[in-house]
């Protein structure tokens, strides 16, 4: 690391300051795991003893399992629909230039903007006007509004760092439209593509607010907390929260490091 | 060679909304020949490959490929490969992948596929980084990568789009010769667009200048750099002395054109057989005919110009001169004959030359 120009007190300044910002950041979830292996019933310090008490009870719980069913379900199929429609759009601005691009841009790119209430509550009354509220489906049709943007965004960006010339190359070199499409394009994209997979699954896996008011009696598992923390406070939440919150951070780490090796990627780049 | 040419442009144009990238133009190229097509960004040399390629349609005329209309053909049902300016290799896919690729999109068996790429690599000489990806590979040996690409189904005709422009001169050089022995030994037609004359001049049988959409000039390079047809190719070419006037007499198989340097005479050539005495007219004479002396020779076209600098051209050097009008002018000369004339910027010399070493053009 280079040193020129810095004191030694600024540096360590610096270190503490970004090591305080983590801690900012993790006290709570870090707290949250380690009492979750704590055998008190309330959170306290000093801690009672190691005990994996509350995860057999989580387990044995048949409302968790319930709404991580619910949860995987919408999260996997959202992750797909959102990354299909986030990829048709990002081709779409790569490829075509049209009239209103920029609004339509922005209106693709809209969606994460909206305050989670307003747009829980407008899908509540769109979806129940339409007779599809209250299901599963409906968790997955809102979580894809709000994640394709997020896809969307991902994959454009893998786009705009490919040689325009790329995709033409492939049709001269006898591809047509589609096949190009599946030989080039696709490949590609294809860490990008991943990445949005993730993020997307990560997005729809933790979402609290959409999915408690369009879930109805498919609650998710965010929402199962919630109903929780309404009954009594248990150290079960702790143990839920940390299995959220490791399978998002798993999920956005796969999709950072597929995006990291943006350069080359596929078999050939080792 | 058979009537009809490989490829013929009938009244072929292009049109991105209002503006015109390429004026209706005819345009045949034989079959085996080296054809350049030349001039600065945005004349429509890229615009014609790439119609000619099948990635543009044009907005008017008929574009044949062996006789056969093929304006409508999308460019991946023609045998019209190219090599781009960006290269454009698969960074994805392996140096072998790559060549294969359009082996594999017209359905070759695998051990078929695998068999012709390895015959390109080896000709190429880039089998050693058959499995490399293409990102590790340096400048020359992409270009072959390419080549190797485009080449491998054996086509009729090669498109080359400015390919050599990211390279050092060095390797410039040495990729001239490779494509030319390519172009030769195969004896396929090559369509290369380059905005470098020597480029064009030094591999093409045949140049094609082209300006504004429209094409100024074609001819081989000799033909071209001895007797431009227009005041354009004139000064694009750079080492002509061109001087803009009036015809004042033109008879007897010679002609005399009236210029703020002088009044010239040269022989009555084809382009300026029309031409009346008051027309406007434009003299052109090659710097390598010009000859520079203390005082004014007895006869011939002569005018006094003051001298700006002395450019090193390897062999020779061009002297840059100012005429009596303002006129930018120049002459080539060797080394030696420099080192008599002890010129300095700033001194008065003599330009002359004979009358057959100049040419008129219809025009201002």
């Amino acid at each position: 690391m280079s040193d020129f120009n810095r004191s030694a007190p600024v540096e360590w300044g610096l270190r503490a300051y970004l090591l305080l910002t983590f801690a900012f950041v993790f006290a709570p979830i870090a707290a949250s795991f380690v009492f979750s292996f704590n055998v008190d019933r309330f959170p306290s310090l000093p801690l009672g003893g190691f005990s994996l008490t509350w995860y057999q009870q989580v387990a044995a719980d048949p409302l968790v399992w319930e709404g991580l069913r619910n949860t995987l379900i919408a999260g996997i199929t959202v992750s797909v629909l959102a990354t299909a429609l986030g990829f048709g759009a990002a081709y779409t601005d790569f490829r075509y230039n049209f009239f209103g691009k920029s609004l339509y841009l922005a209106l693709a790119l809209l969606p994460p903007t909206i305050p989670v209430v307003i747009l829980g509550l407008a899908m509540l009354a769109f979806l129940a006007n339409i007779g599809l509220s209250g299901g599963i489906h409906s968790v997955i049709i809102a979580h894809v509004v709000m994640c394709a943007p997020f896809a969307m965004a991902i994959i454009r960006l893998r786009l705009s760092q490919m040689d325009a010339s790329l995709e033409a190359a492939a049709w001269n070199l006898g591809a047509s439209q589609w096949v190009a499409m599946r030989h080039v394009i696709i490949p590609f994209c294809r860490p990008a593509i991943f990445a949005a997979l993730f993020i997307t699954m990560a997005v729809s896996f933790d979402e609290f607010a959409v999915s408690w008011f369009v879930s109805g009696l498919n609650e998710t598992l965010p929402v199962k907390v919630l109903g929780f923390l309404q009954g009594q406070v248990s150290p079960k939440i702790n143990v839920i929260g940390t299995f959220v919150f490791l399978t998002s951070m798993t999920l956005v780490i796969l999709a950072q490091i597929l995006l990291m090796k943006r350069s080359t990627g596929g078999k050939a780049g080792q | 060679m058979t009537s009809e040419p490989l490829v013929a442009f009938d009244r072929v144009g292009k049109r991105f909304g209002d503006f015109v990238a390429v004026e209706p133009m005819h345009l045949e190229i034989h079959k085996g020949e080296f054809l350049a097509i030349m001039g600065s960004s945005g004349c429509g040399k890229t615009t014609t490959l790439r119609m000619l390629a099948g990635l543009e349609a044009p907005t008017e005329g008929e574009i044949r490929l062996a006789g056969e209309r093929i304006n409508d053909l999308p460019t991946w049902q023609r045998d019209t490969p190219m090599v781009w300016q960006s290269l454009a290799l698969f960074p994805f896919l392996t140096v072998r992948e790559n060549v294969e690729f359009s082996l594999r999109m017209r359905g070759v068996g695998k051990a078929e596929r695998r068999q012709r790429a390895d015959k390109w690599l080896e000709r190429m000489q880039i089998t050693e980084f058959a499995d490399r990806n293409v990102a590790h590979l340096s400048g020359g040996q992409r270009q072959r990568v390419a080549l190797a690409r485009s080449l491998v189904t054996e086509p009729e005709i090669l498109l080359l789009d400015e390919p050599l422009s990211a390279l050092d001169a060095h390797l410039k050089v040495r990729m001239q010769a490779v494509l030319s022995n390519l172009q030769r030994e195969l004896g396929i037609t090559f369509v290369y667009v380059t905005h470098s004359q020597s480029e064009a001049f030094s591999m093409a049988d045949r140049v094609v200048i082209m300006s504004r959409g429209r094409i100024e000039q074609i001819g081989a390079p000799q033909e071209i750099y001895r007797s431009p047809r227009t005041r354009f190719v004139a000064e694009f070419l750079g080492s002509s002395n061109v001087f803009a006037g009036r015809v004042a007499e033109a008879a007897g198989g010679g002609i005399r054109v009236e210029t703020p340097a002088g009044t010239f005479a040269a022989p009555l050539g084809e382009l300026a057989a029309a031409l009346r005495p008051g027309d406007d007219a434009t003299f052109v004479v090659s710097d390598d005919r010009m000859q520079l002396s203390g005082s004014r020779p007895e006869s011939g076209n002569a005018l006094e110009a003051t001298v700006l600098a002395e450019e090193f051209v390897g062999a020779t050097a061009v002297v840059h001169l100012e005429g009596p009008g303002g006129e930018e002018l120049r002459a080539q000369k060797s080394h030696d004959e420099l080192a008599r004339l002890t010129l300095s910027p700033g001194d008065k010399v003599w330009m002359s030359w004979g009358p057959e070493a100049g040419h008129v053009l219809p025009g201002g």
